[in-house]
């Protein structure tokens, strides 16, 4: 009788791999400049091509047709575009559970309305710090009373309140406080995201990492505030890779329950799949999701463990993490086709050694952060800043 | 019939809890923020008829006319309702 499987991030689903979580980057736009952003640092060449209603529409019918379920309407800022109304009720249409991933900022009583009118499922908003400073500061913004604002429209309105903190080296000692904060103004949900370093975050990653024992002492506040709260608040805590033995199952697996359709249609297993070298992505534009999910190249690429070296291939592990993250294998390494070298039996572990030493020096951590904006994403295509992104490359 | 679970007892869906037949899947799933519970046979046809409004032991009489042939089906569904609670995807409704 009580047969049932977890289906969340890094639970097996069965057989055939079927998208179940769609996330649509509808646009890279976005009025915030998070230090920490994962988005494509050449995001400034996507935001001119970006998908129309329509083309989002059939993008939604087709997904739901392969058995997506889970729908995050993601950024950049979504809120941005004028046409989230009618993307979020043909989601709601198609039997979505629709989720609005945001900053806050655009967010109205109007369309808070309209959103619920449409079968919007929940909402989920950043929040940065219990201080005024470190949230202006790490978003390069002045939103620290808006996002207060919104969450409480978001409680009027009946949402499940989900509020995803990204921590940093920054809030990391502030946790407790920021828990507190999360129970006072009524959250169900809260994920506590430790950065993962890719897009922006990778390069202000010396600025960013928090220490060992800072991490730690999160952990502990963390299991401590879940033990008071019990069932009345969900709290997830992300753990940072870069301290742990074993590297994450990136995805659940290449194309195994995830896919991501980017602002201008570009179709991804994961966030960051483009900088992945001698892959072409299918589009939306001119590619079917049927034949994108079933037989497209990208998408078999690394699916499965077929690709795998040593010491991946014969390890009793490999199915545990499916070697971890081909993105990060090769942003660190150059090799997309090595171990994660966050795993203590990769042999280019001693990249994520040096990358917390180097989060300890001083010099390196008062290097000035790159903010995510127009003018540095565009510096960056330009190779104005190539000394910056070669660190990145450097094989060992 | 059970330390938690009373034959009066009337569960519903837990707040913000959404339940489908997914055509896809072949089976019916739970859906909540950031997570999704596929729920295979039995485990559907139980959550199914936990509607905040029937108790516990009408709803195991209900499944005990749909599937007849079931052995200790009493047993399986309080098993069911009572991980259901625990993990809070359903929960106690007054009448």
């Amino acid at each position: 009788m009580s047969d049932f499987e977890a289906v969340n991030n890094g639970a097996k689903i069965g057989h055939a791999p079927k998208p179940l979580w769609l996330l649509a980057e509808v646009t890279y736009r976005c009025p915030l400049h998070c230090a920490f952003c994962y988005n494509p640092t050449d995001y400034v060449t996507h935001t001119q091509n970006e998908l129309t209603t329509e083309q989002w529409i059939k993008a939604l019918r087709e997904a739901r047709k392969l058995g997506a379920l889970q729908l995050g309407i993601s950024g950049g800022e979504p809120l941005l575009r004028d046409d989230i109304e009618e993307i979020v009720a043909e989601a709601g249409r198609l039997g979505y559970y629709t989720n609005l991933i945001t900053s806050g900022v655009g967010l109205t009583e109007k369309r808070i309305a309209e959103f619920k009118r449409g079968g919007l499922d929940h909402i989920q908003l950043s929040m940065h710090d219990i201080t005024k400073e470190i949230n202006n500061f790490i978003t390069d913004t002045n939103t620290f009373e808006l996002k207060k604002k919104v969450a409480a429209m978001i409680k009027e309105h009946d949402y499940p309140m989900v509020l995803n903190v990204v921590i940093h080296r920054y809030n990391i000692e502030h946790i407790g406080e920021i828990l507190d904060m999360a129970e006072q103004i009524g959250a169900d949900y809260v994920e506590l995201a430790n950065t993962q370093y890719y897009g922006w975050s990778l390069l202000n990653r010396a600025q960013l990492m928090p220490t060992k024992e800072q991490l730690l002492k999160a952990e502990a506040v963390t299991n401590k505030f879940r033990e008071r709260v019990g069932n009345k608040m969900k709290v997830f805590f992300v753990v940072p890779d870069y301290y742990a033995d074993r590297p994450k199952k990136c995805m659940n697996g290449w194309g195994e329950v995830f896919m991501i359709v980017t602002a201008n249609g570009d179709v991804l297993p994961c966030h960051s799949a483009r900088v992945l070298p001698g892959l072409t992505f299918p589009n939306v534009k001119d590619a079917d999701l049927d034949w994108v999910w079933n037989e497209s190249p990208a998408f078999m690429k690394y699916r499965g463990d077929d690709w795998m070296k040593e010491p991946c291939r014969t390890c009793p592990d490999k199915e545990k993490d499916l070697g971890g993250c081909r993105c990060q294998a090769f942003l660190l390494s150059g090799d997309a086709e090595s171990a994660d070298p966050v795993c203590s039996l990769s042999p280019n572990h001693h990249l994520i050694e040096k990358a917390i030493e180097d989060a300890k020096n001083p010099q390196l951590a008062a290097q000035p952060i790159v903010f995510r904006n127009d003018k540095n994403s565009r510096k960056l295509v330009d190779g104005e800043s190539d000394e910056l992104v070669a660190d990145f490359h450097a094989l060992p | 019939m059970s330390d938690k679970i009373k034959s009066d007892d009337v569960f519903g869906l837990a707040r913000h809890y959404r339940f489908q037949w997914e055509e896809a899947q072949g089976c019916y799933v739970l859906l909540f923020p950031e997570g999704m519970i596929k729920l295979n046979g039995g485990a559907g046809e139980v959550i199914k008829r936990l509607d905040g409004k029937k108790n516990v032991a009408a709803v195991v009489d209900e499944l005990k006319t749909a599937f007849p042939e079931a052995p200790d089906l009493e047993a399986d569904v309080v098993a069911m309702i009572e991980l259901a609670a625990d993990k809070a995807w359903i929960e106690r409704k007054s009448t």
